[in-house]
């Protein structure tokens, strides 16, 4: 099978070491991974800032460039969501109607990452070993957006040595929400201080999630506590654990 | 001390009105234990309820058909409504309103009049204006009643005093109805309120209503209500006026079947709520002898013509959106400036405003989608406060101050950059280049300038690592195939 792989422009730029445990994972897979080089980002950012016009035009490259691809995987949840949730409506409004066909022509091409391990390749254990107590944070793109359910903890749950537990108000936003976090930044603090009250009490070693966005903020926050907590994308995890030690 | 400002025409922005509610510790302990409660019992009873789905889907192609064919069915209320013996006023904005309500009240020779269940009149500022006239509103809604006596505002749709705790009506109690020994035991406070509220409801002819639902086949107007202070109201005055938004009209009042369920699941976690009155004009010789209703625009035909927004008003006011967002429990409902608060009233409240006003609430959101899941009329609102969000930019777009809006210029920059992949990654090139400046020798930023300040404020920022990862993968494509590092 070949995929390629969207990056999304912040795991390029931030978090490089989730791009590359994705490439190993579905390397080891079996899956010949494509990347087109002039990928750059979903528009997510702009559409929900109201910068509408310029997440059309990101939006539409997105389309161009995949349109003929055999299937798009992405190591983000809200990135997902914003091409499955708002394209549609873009297009509809800006685009013309050869770009929309195209585009809902691709829309079922297009994966979360969980979502491609377990629907389109059908597997849950993807023979990773990771020794540590980890609590999984679901983002609110993947939980509401997505309906990524139980696709990450059947992941997590074939994972060996890996103990996972659980964490209160599971489905609580951490307060990130893109620019919400610096246009409400005391409030998203507020939001981000009850997540890691909730965190910490699962006294986990690692906090996982399908999106670096959430990490970020979840991780930023931990460090500026100086707690222990470490944050860690999904795909790391599911990658092998002696290849990620050299990796990070 | 001065109370919340709750007009959005003279509210400060949300985040700068949320600040000072972050400080307040006990405030935001009320409002996180009583929408936890409140949030359990809706809960409970929603999943009892086998087919909840069906019944969201039934209430909101109900309300969505509605405001498709709002016209007719205002016209059938109207009529209906005037034959059995009521007085339908048309008001387009606030003023009109006021104005039609003062007119009634000074013909009425009103020096007091008694509330119940009307936000709509705090949506067009009515108190301010009846005081300014001598005439004295009391309200009879026991949350209502405490903030009235305490100078406070509401900060809920439906538990209006959801931020103030017992002891706190204990002592506002105490002070304005001069009963130092007034324990703190809610039995004892209740019959406070009832004696005082008693006195009002047998002396004042007069009294003033919202409504949950108006009912087109047959003119009635329909409240509910947990206390019964709403029914004195409704049945003791000789006259009755009620103010509605346009848009709370039902067909029919079979439509109620499904409407009054899915209403109190959500708004109180009961199968049904206590007091569920309904009425149609008036009856000789049971009732108020006069009524009035006022039915207001106040900009409603102007969201009602827009797309996406119209979903707005599908609402039937029941706050479970309140109960569920994680903004709201950090800030209660003051920050919203508007006695619209929550995600519901950072959608409507900017257009109530013509987007003229209140252009900081649709970004008050972290666009989590929690408020989406629980409504009972599948409002999207996520959806909404995108599309709202839009107008906002689209505003600053004309406006000269946008060059010197940092957000503005960075979002013009990063599209720049997205337009092609050489400028993303010179634009990654810079931005490592720049951010080094700012990167401890732990490889962790700690304080950053500007917006960026807005992010260190509480958090942390990796630095940006050497290599992007298209340039790790441009390195390792020679050997692709192979089992690489």
């Amino acid at each position: 099978m070949r995929a390629s792989l969207f990056i999304t422009c912040y795991n390029d730029t931030l978090f490089p070491q989730t791009g590359r445990a994705v490439v190993r994972l579905l390397e080891r897979l079996g899956v010949g991974l494509d990347f087109l080089p002039a990928q750059t980002c979903c528009g997510q950012m702009h559409a929900n800032t109201g910068f509408r016009g310029e997440a059309y035009s990101q939006a539409k490259r997105f389309v161009q460039l995949y349109r003929d691809t055999e299937c798009v995987v992405i190591p983000s949840t809200s990135c997902v969501a914003m091409i499955r949730d708002q394209y549609p409506g873009l297009f509809e409004e800006l685009g013309n109607e050869d770009l929309r066909r195209q585009l809902l022509a691709l829309l079922p091409r297009v994966f979360e990452l969980s979502e491609f391990l377990i629907d389109k390749l059908g597997v849950e254990d993807v023979g990773a070993y990771f020794p540590h107590r980890v609590a999984y944070h679901a983002s609110c793109h993947g939980l509401r957006g997505l309906h990524i359910g139980e696709r990450p903890f059947r992941l997590l749950n074939k994972v060996r040595g890996l103990e996972l537990v659980p964490i209160a108000n599971l489905d609580r936003c951490c307060g990130f929400g893109g620019t919400f976090s610096v246009k409400n930044a005391e409030v998203s603090t507020a939001m981000l201080d009850a997540k890691l009250t909730d965190l910490l009490a699962t006294e986990a070693e690692y906090c996982t999630a399908l999106d670096n966005s959430c990490l970020m903020h979840v991780g930023g926050g931990l460090h500026r506590r100086n707690l222990n907590m470490k944050p860690i994308h999904l795909a790391e995890i599911l990658a092998d654990a002696d290849d990620r030690e050299s990796a990070r | 001390m001065s109370g919340p400002v709750m007009d959005p025409r003279i509210a400060p922005p949300f985040p700068q009105a949320a600040l000072p509610i972050l400080q307040n510790t006990q405030l935001r302990k009320n409002v996180a234990h009583a929408t936890d409660v409140i949030q359990a019992k809706r809960n409970r009873l929603v999943a009892e309820k086998q087919d909840w789905q069906e019944l969201r889907t039934s209430a909101a192609a109900t309300r969505a058909h509605v405001l498709a064919n709002l016209a007719t069915y205002l016209e059938q209320f109207e009529k209906n409504c005037t034959a059995a013996g009521g007085v339908v006023h048309w008001a387009r904005d606030a003023a009109e309103a006021r104005q039609i309500i003062l007119d009634i009240l000074l013909e009425e020779k009103a020096g007091e009049v008694i509330k119940i269940k009307t936000m709509t009149s705090a949506e067009i500022q009515l108190n301010p204006a009846l005081e300014a006239a001598g005439i004295a509103a009391i309200e009879t809604d026991l949350a209502e009643l405490i903030l009235q006596l305490g100078n406070d505002e509401p900060s809920h749709i439906v538990v209006p005093a959801l931020h103030v705790n017992r002891q706190q009506v204990r002592e506002i109690f105490a002070r304005r109805m001069g009963l130092p020994e007034l324990p703190d035991d809610p039995q004892a406070l209740t019959a406070a309120a009832r004696t005082y509220l008693r006195k009002k409801f047998l002396s004042v002819p007069t009294a003033i209503s919202g409504a949950n639902f108006l009912i087109a086949e047959d003119g009635s107007v329909v409240i509910v209500e947990s206390e019964g202070n709403g029914r004195m109201c409704l049945t003791l005055p000789r006259t009755l006026i009620t103010l509605a938004g346009i848009e709370k009209v039902l067909p029919r009042f079979s439509d109620l079947e499904v409407l009054l369920q899915v209403l109190a699941r959500s708004a109180t976690g009961e199968r049904l709520n206590p007091y569920n009155s309904l009425w149609s004009g008036v009856t000789p010789g049971d009732g108020p002898q006069k009524f009035h209703i006022v039915l207001l625009d106040n900009g409603r035909s102007e969201i009602l013509g827009r797309k996406v927004e119209r979903q707005t008003l599908q609402c039937i006011r029941c706050a479970a959106c309140l109960n569920t967002c994680p903004v709201y429990r950090q800030t209660g409902g003051h920050a919203y400036g508007s006695p619209y608060a929550g995600p519901i009233g950072a959608i409507l409240t900017p257009q109530l405003e013509h987007m003229r006003h209140a252009q900081s609430l649709p970004y008050a959101s972290s666009l989590c989608a929690a408020c989406y899941e629980v409504c009972p009329v599948k409002i999207n609102i996520p959806e909404v406060l995108i599309d709202l969000r839009a107008q906002v930019v689209d505003q600053e777009r004309n406006e000269g101050t946008r060059w010197t809006d940092p957000m503005y210029l960075g979002m013009k920059a990063a599209n720049f950059a997205f337009g092609s992949a050489a400028r993303f990654r010179m634009a990654q090139w810079f931005g490592r280049l720049g951010l080094k400046f700012f990167t401890d020798r732990d490889g962790w930023i700690r304080k950053l300038p500007n917006l960026g300040s807005r992010w260190t404020l509480s958090r942390d920022l990796p630095g940006l690592p050497d290599q992007t990862f298209r340039q790790w993968w441009s390195e390792r494509e020679p050997v692709r195939g192979k089992e690489s590092k």
